[in-house]
């Protein structure tokens, strides 16, 4: 590392250089990849199928999709009963369990009790102008939301492919799901 | 209330809630062209935060005015690109 030697002295001079050159490339491409990677994703698991849970991870999903984000809901366990044609369109509200209804437990145990809540729910999202679950499942799909139904739960709830809505995205498992979280800005589990 | 701008279209999302005004909003803005204003009017108030903050988080769109009367918001947004 001497610089007495004049040759060593120009050497050092000329790898500075170069050195120089590098740092300014690699700070020109690094400026490049930040303005390039705008787009944003969320991939939020729905792990739920009660009539009050099946709402806020189409909710937003849907608004996310707005933002032009890129999003992917995977639905599994309960939470393929949003995706179920037939079941979404009967889901129900529990009254056991949930410290704002206005009956104590003993009483919201008794037979009928979470079709009563159910309804009671649905009208109040009726006269509020709140959309249906079948509307934000369109809807997001409509808006190029991947909602993604579990394969392993599909054959452990005896499920059928066909039972889900079109557009829904079947054949998929958790490797996938973490290959969406590992890949997102948000991840939600619902 | 819309002489202000030349508004090109209206989306009526009256007794709509969240997330229906942002994302009919969306969708209007969508199938206009750049320099075209959307005129929204809502009746959800929590529209005015809503609308504002998706207009900033979205490329190509620019919030021009949010008017609030007799419990209608009203939402002017222009498509920029």
């Amino acid at each position: 590392m001497s610089t007495d030697n004049p040759t060593t002295a120009v050497d050092d001079a000329a790898e500075l250089q170069a050195l120089r050159e590098r740092v300014e490339e690699l700070e020109e491409s690094m400026a490049a990849v930040d303005t390039g990677d705008d787009q944003k994703k969320m991939t939020i698991v729905a792990t739920q199928g009660s009539f009050d849970m099946a709402y806020p991870p189409l909710i937003l999903a849907s608004t996310a999709a707005a933002f032009g984000w890129e999003v992917v809901v995977f639905h599994t366990f309960w939470g393929l009963d949003i995706l179920h044609e037939e079941k979404s369109k009967d889901l129900k509200l529990s009254a056991v369990g949930n410290p704002n209804m206005p009956v104590p437990n003993a009483v919201a145990a008794l037979p009928g009790m979470d079709t009563m809540a159910t309804k009671m729910m649905q009208k109040k999202i009726d006269e509020n102008g709140t959309a249906t679950i079948e509307e934000l499942i369109d809807l997001s799909l409509e808006s190029g939301v991947d909602l993604q139904a579990c394969q392993m739960t599909i054959e452990l709830m005896d499920y059928d492919e066909d039972d889900f809505y079109d557009g829904v995205t079947t054949g998929v498992g958790a490797a996938t799901a973490l290959q969406h979280m590992a890949e997102s800005d948000i991840q939600l589990l619902v | 209330m819309s002489s202000e701008y030349q508004t090109t279209e209206t989306l009526d999302v009256k007794g709509q809630s969240c997330p229906m005004p942002i994302v009919k909003t969306k969708q209007s803005i969508d199938d206009l062209e750049a320099g075209d204003v959307l005129e929204v009017v809502a009746t959800d108030s929590g529209s005015m935060s809503d609308i504002q903050g998706w207009a900033d988080g979205t490329d190509g769109v620019e919030l021009l005015e949010q008017v609030e009367e007799d419990d209608l918001y009203t939402h002017y947004v222009k498509k920029t690109e």
